[in-house]
């Protein structure tokens, strides 16, 4: 495994030739492995309740937004729209709220993105495993959650109430959700939280953990950068778009097999180029306000975080065809997830 | 009889006989990884393949995005394969899900539950095979070689076995060569080669020792140009069993005397 001053010495290297064998080698890997091929998807917001308060998000508890929670025929809506896009892989978010978004909301929610999409995966709250299984069972094939920083000091600094403030808690939910037969985990870390290198560092042995004591899951990481919400600083994120790109070629190296996606809040530019990188899943199309897609005018929305990638699927698409990249959109087949 | 009068080019091969239908193209084709679908289709062209595999989760069932069923000739024997499934049940799933969405019957099994290295479980393979064969499936299952494993594949109903050359898109060609060497000599249903296959001289290697058929996918789809390398991997798949049927003599990295043992008893 690779040390913390190794990390340290590649992030702080600013010799250009260095960057572009280390970006040629993490190209490679990717072709080696993912072939030109992009999975898309797309969020989809299901509500912006939230009990935690968590200094840098746009949704947490203290904010004095309009809280949203989408009935069964607003998913619908806003699902439709979606689908119509051509998505087939969508990850549904909520807010971190066990009152307002309980199990058989989830459910109910999962229910009705089966008649939408082939692939279904969550960004919510922090469950047991009993729950993860019970949404393993009606159709739930990814969990998304991420540690944000495992500086636990900086931890408690930004998480200041509510369960997010549980370290310990949330450092076991990827267990957790393997252990309850989910198929795809995906990690991370928000950076401009905490210091890059040390965060990776652990994010690295997190999975390297959760690799060998659950071989079967399909991991991918992420990498977001702190953003702007409405226009307004939460943070500053210090992390500059040649340490992001070092961080995602150092991963693949590391990594070779696993996924990285990037989601809308990069801008074009960069997105473009870090397709030929080590990236082998997007967002595309993206909405990041509850009801964005379908029932919210722009104006009356309340976004998580501002989107810097507002291009549509149908461009997206042409432009991975321009690039000769296949974009994926059917990447699983629902199966019914019953047990073994 | 005069055993001058018979030529080299008269020995025939025989054609790969799978789940009862015969094939002459001992090159088959994963779909996997490429860039485009119409490059699936230049490949297949170009190799003059009859079988291809692809992944029935990449397969849209239902709607408007670009099918890669539309890019594979009728004429080509459709094997879907179960990838994504990590245990029996899964895979026995898939399987019917393609069966019953008009696919065919021919499946080949993958059933991997590691996604570091994609090593398949072979005991969850056999497990698989054996429900599938019965219900009337050509089950073409994907191992690493074991001969146990092989055998009791061979009695669970498989049509043909399929280890592993190496590990899977890693391109390192025949590693498991000595293992596979055994499932040649001891199992009567055809061996396929398959993952690891990095270049055509690795298909024709694994030809040459005696498999029955090369299946490759990363490499091609892979190659700046999918079609000319597919083209060439289906010569030396073809190059390799010609070797193999010329009795190819075995290398020997010492000079051999005639007979330096025995010679003394033809001394006069």
């Amino acid at each position: 495994m690779i040390t913390l001053s190794a990390i340290k010495d590649i992030l702080s290297d600013r010799d250009p030739d260095r960057l572009e064998e280390l970006a040629q080698g993490s190209a490679r890997l990717t072709r080696q492995f993912f072939g030109r091929t992009i999975s898309l998807y797309a969020p989809l917001y299901l509500s912006n309740y939230c009990s935690s308060h968590c200094t840098y998000c746009g949704f947490h508890s203290k904010n004095r937004i309009q809280r949203v929670r989408l009935t069964p025929e607003e998913m619908q809506q806003e699902m439709k729209m979606v689908a119509d896009t051509g998505i087939e892989n969508i990850l549904l978010l909520t807010g971190e709220s066990y009152q307002a978004t309980p199990l058989p909301y989830l459910k109910e929610a999962v229910s009705i993105a089966q008649g939408c999409f082939t692939s279904i995966s969550l960004e919510v709250h922090p469950m047991e495993a009993e729950d993860y299984r019970e949404l393993f069972l009606n159709g739930v094939d990814g969990i998304t959650v991420y540690q944000e920083t495992y500086d636990r000091l900086r931890y408690r600094e930004v998480h200041l109430s509510g369960q997010k403030a549980d370290y310990d808690y949330r450092f076991g939910t990827p267990e957790r959700a393997a252990a309850a037969g989910i198929r795809q985990i995906s990690m991370g870390i928000l950076l401009g939280l905490s210091d890059p290198a040390e965060d990776l560092l652990e994010l690295y042995s997190h999975l390297r953990d959760m690799e060998k004591n659950y071989p079967g899951v399909e991991y991918s990481l992420s990498f977001p950068r702190l953003r702007k919400i409405k226009g307004r600083e939460f943070a500053v994120c210090d992390v500059d778009d040649i340490t992001f790109i070092k961080i995602i070629c150092l991963t693949r190296t590391l990594f070779p097999r696993v996924g990285i996606n990037l989601s809308t809040r990069e801008n074009p530019a960069l997105r473009d180029h870090a397709l030929e990188l080590g990236v082998t899943k997007m967002s595309a199309g993206s909405n990041t306000a509850v009801g964005g897609y379908a029932i919210k005018a722009p104006e009356e929305q309340e976004p998580q975080f501002d989107i810097e990638d507002t291009r549509s699927v149908s461009r997206i698409v042409q432009l991975l065809k321009e690039k000769d990249f296949d974009p994926v959109f059917t990447d699983w087949r629902p199966i019914s997830n019953e047990i073994a | 009889m005069n055993i001058t009068t018979r030529q080299p080019e008269t020995i025939r091969d025989t054609p790969l006989t799978i789940g009862g239908r015969t094939f002459t193209n001992r090159f088959l084709l994963g779909t996997g990884k490429f860039k485009n679908k119409k490059d699936v289709a230049a490949c297949i062209t170009a190799s003059g393949t009859e079988i291809v595999t692809v992944a029935l989760r990449r397969i849209d069932l239902e709607r408007h995005e670009e099918n890669i069923l539309e890019h594979i000739p009728s004429n080509i024997v459709l094997m879907t394969n179960t990838s994504g499934a990590r245990n029996a049940s899964e895979a026995i799933r898939i399987a019917r899900l393609a069966k019953e969405a008009g696919h065919g019957n021919w499946v080949k099994i993958e059933v991997i539950n590691d996604s570091k290295y994609l090593l398949p479980d072979n005991y969850e393979t056999i497990k698989a095979t054996e429900v599938l064969a019965a219900e009337g499936f050509v089950v073409l299952p994907y191992v690493t070689p074991d001969l146990n494993v092989a055998r009791a594949l061979v009695k669970a109903g498989a049509a043909t076995v399929m280890p592993l050359g190496s590990l899977i898109g890693s391109n390192q060609g025949l590693k498991a060569k000595e293992f596979i060497k055994i499932l040649i000599n001891e199992i009567d249903v055809p061996i396929i080669v398959d993952a690891g296959i990095g270049a055509p001289s690795h298909a024709a290697e694994a030809m040459e020792m005696g498999a029955d058929a090369v299946l490759a996918n990363t490499a091609v789809a892979t190659a700046g140009h999918p079609a000319l390398l597919a083209e060439a991997f289906a010569l030396a798949v073809r190059a390799g069993r010609l070797a193999y049927l010329s009795r190819l003599p075995s290398q020997s990295d010492k000079a051999n005397a005639s007979s330096p043992l025995t010679g003394f008893l033809y001394e006069k």
